[in-house]
């Protein structure tokens, strides 16, 4: 029998109400005992550390099967695990992509004795292609946790809104990639920056036609919306206004936009270029409220993996996506809980709860009788980002040498330890 | 005035200063003088190393740049991609380790990437020089166009310009705004709004769709290259219906009763479409000029470039 006795850290649950410095004990994966002085089995010394429920992440690409050179289940898990998530939502932009049962079966396994939970999301239609519904009730009863054609948008607007129907039979979420692609002809946001560049452009209006238009088939339908990566102001307003009308809406923000602007893109450097692209400070700020006062409801990391050579390229050429497991938790850390601009509860309702809730999957707590599912954070140690450190088979970040406070120092999940070294 | 010239790269004229713009020209008159002697040649770079790079069909740029090597005794080669079946981004990949190989002193590139020149920039040893990158810079074009007009009317200050065509697709006109700017003129940029980059009167010009009102207001107007094979039905309805509204003519210009009128372009033209044939061959055209300046341009970018002063004098 496995026992593990975690001494001394600072326990945060807003779930539970904890907030104490007190010992885990640890039994099989689940949490026995919540005290003092506690001992038996493996102890692990966490004193100055902050244990929190597991952290979730519920946009990433894991690029199995498909692009196996630039991530794998194990090395996305591996990333997850390092940046302290012990759970993901795999988005099914893959080859063949997510869109029967086989192919989520496929993934379950390869994540099977992994520390880091992985749930596939699957296709909302048959190859992504925005043609057909997918079998949705099938690939939920096989483990999928929701339905995107991410990396795509549905453009078509009677196929959305079956989607929305035929998805709320069985209350489950419908992740859209909010773009109007006749509106995407460019390769970063429309702006001062791209006039300058010579860049074309994406403008704000690209994505919050569609968020606009999903928002209307929500209040025509009742179904369950999901915005991914929102990225401008405009967009964070429908949003707020959805949720004041009541209806049943949410969104994601991603670190890079919460962090970066069109600014970056000076130089061409493509790790800065993803889609939706980065946009305005005042896109930024916008973002930023959103995601203090709620009217955003998670953080999600879209994690998208490319190989080098494939963005070693000029900015135009280079695909979309950055990479992000590993520097997510250490950017919120730094920038608003260490520096008192959001409280350790709100970050794990971001972070950990909202996420899950989302996709309908269990709420982990720190509680006696609950799975220990924990990331555990060092608040104190400073660090800086170093792609070559990454355990993801990629490199392309766009906040190399970014100085950092605070950072996941392990995880503990499906009875496994996972500490960073 | 004297000014010092320290940059290893020519990647484009935004942020250079007006000490720097004016140290090239100066540097370019003594050039011209150069070019105009019956033996047009010097040995300043003699063992001095450059390969032209283009990735885009070019005639005038490329020819002018290599007389302008050919003049200073570099020893330059033509390095050309015409439909390769490797894709765009593989082969920049590739032409920085070629290039490194080679261990040339100068690159000139020009590529159908924005930023194509910047990435070799911050790859490779040799220096850079950009001769047009997609739709973003083409600065020895705005250099000769200075040129041509400093050389013309002295300063630029207070000298009232209108850029007329397709901006949004223009490299030209970002360089030559940036240019002119700097140079204290004032600028006014004219075409149909959907060929016009978004917010471009970021950029301190104004902006109109009306040729007649560009013309009034302008000393100097400066007529793009519409690109026949591109956009049209698109981004305006037709060619024909351009010329209608922009096609610069002897009857639009003399409405105005501007004797010491100046016309530019920066070639090839489409004549007949946004410029007529008569006005292309007028006393107001500064179009050869801007030719025969383009060498002296690119002698003197490539000599400063090269560390010049510590090569001796020309």
């Amino acid at each position: 029998m496995s026992i593990y006795t975690l001494c001394g850290g600072h326990i945060i649950d807003p779930q539970t109400d904890t907030d104490i410095i007190a010992d885990i004990q640890i039994e099989e994966g689940v949490i026995t005992k919540i005290g003092g002085k506690l001992s038996g089995g493996e102890v692990i010394d966490l004193k100055g550390k902050v244990i929190i429920p597991g952290l979730f992440d519920m946009h990433v690409h894991l690029r199995e099967p498909g692009r196996e050179d630039t991530e794998t289940v194990f090395s996305g898990c591996q990333a997850a695990a390092a940046g302290g998530f012990t759970g993901v939502a795999c988005m099914p932009n893959t080859q063949p992509a997510i869109d029967t049962a086989s192919v989520v079966k496929f993934i379950l396994d390869s994540a099977k004795n992994l520390p880091v939970d992985v749930h596939p999301i699957a296709a909302i239609t048959t190859g992504r292609k925005g043609e057909r519904l997918s079998e949705m009730g099938e690939l939920l009863s096989s483990g999928a946790v929701g339905f995107s054609d991410d990396g795509s948008p549905l453009m078509n607007t009677d196929l959305m809104r079956r989607a929305l129907e035929y998805a709320s039979d069985f209350n489950a979420v419908i992740i859209q990639h909010s773009e109007d692609p006749y509106l995407f002809k460019g390769c970063m946001h429309e702006g001062i920056v791209s006039t300058k560049l010579g860049l074309p452009g994406i403008p704000s209006l690209c994505e919050e036609l569609m968020v606009e238009r999903d928002v209307r088939l929500v209040e025509y339908t009742g179904g369950r919306l999901h915005t991914a990566h929102v990225s401008s102001k405009g967009t964070v307003e429908i949003i707020r206004n959805a949720k004041r009308k009541g209806l049943n809406v949410t969104a994601e923000v991603t670190p890079h936009h919460l962090f970066l602007t069109d600014n970056s893109v000076m130089g061409y450097n493509s790790n800065f270029k993803m889609n939706p692209p980065l946009r305005t400070e005042e896109d930024r700020q916008a973002l930023i409220e959103g995601f203090l006062d709620g009217a955003i409801d998670c953080i999600a990391t879209d994690h998208a993996p490319h190989a080098f050579e494939d963005k070693e390229t000029d900015f135009g050429s280079a695909p979309f996506g950055v990479i992000g497991l590993e520097t997510a938790l250490g950017l919120i850390l730094n920038e608003f809980v260490l520096k008192n601009k959001m409280n350790w509860a709100d970050m794990i309702d971001r972070m950990s709860v909202k996420p899950r809730a989302i996709l309908n999957l269990p709420e982990m707590k720190i509680a006696e009788g609950e799975r220990a599912n924990l990331t555990i954070i060092d608040p104190e140690v400073e660090w800086e980002v170093n792609p070559a450190e990454f355990k993801s088979k990629s490199r392309n970040t766009p906040f190399t040498g970014m100085h950092l406070k605070g950072r996941a120092y392990g995880i503990f999940n499906k009875g496994q330890f996972v500490i960073n070294t | 005035m004297s000014f010092d010239f320290y940059r290893r790269h020519l990647l484009g004229m935004e942020g250079m200063s007006k000490g720097e713009i004016l140290h090239i020209l100066e540097t370019a008159r003594s050039f011209r003088e150069v070019i105009m002697r019956p033996i047009r040649i010097v040995p300043t770079l003699r063992g001095y190393s450059v390969v032209n790079m283009f990735f885009e069909p070019s005639t005038r740029t490329r020819v002018s740049f290599e007389l302008a090597e050919k003049r200073l005794s570099c020893e330059s080669v033509n390095f050309s991609s015409g439909g390769s079946s490797v894709s765009k981004g593989e082969s920049l990949l590739d032409t920085v380790q070629t290039i490194e190989a080679m261990q040339v002193d100068a690159v000139v590139i020009r590529h159908s990437a924005q930023g194509a020149p910047h990435f070799l920039a911050e790859r490779i040893r040799s220096s850079v020089i950009n001769a047009g990158d997609g739709y973003h810079e083409h600065p020895t074009q705005a250099l000769l166009d200075m040129f041509t007009l400093w050389d013309k009317i002295g300063g630029l200050s207070g000298l009232k310009v209108a850029i007329v065509g397709d901006i949004a697709h223009s490299r030209v006109a970002l360089s030559d705004i940036h240019s002119l700017k700097t140079l204290g003129a004032e600028v006014m940029l004219c075409g149909p709004k959907s060929l016009m980059p978004f917010k471009v009167e970021s950029l301190g010009v104004k902006i109109t769709s009306n040729l007649e009102e560009a013309l009034e207001f302008c000393d100097v107007v400066y007529m793009l290259r519409i690109q026949l094979e591109r956009q049209a039905g698109e981004r305006f309805p037709s060619i024909r219906e351009y010329r209608q509204r922009y096609c610069l003519t002897m009857e639009r210009i003399k409405k105005f009763k501007k004797d010491d009128f100046i016309v530019m372009h920066p070639g090839p033209m489409n004549r007949g479409v946004e410029i007529s044939a008569e006005v292309a061959d007028s006393r107001y055209s500064l179009i050869l000029n801007q030719v025969t300046s383009g060498v002296a341009i690119r002698m003197a970018v490539i000599y400063l470039i090269s560390g010049g002063k510590d090569r001796g004098k020309f």
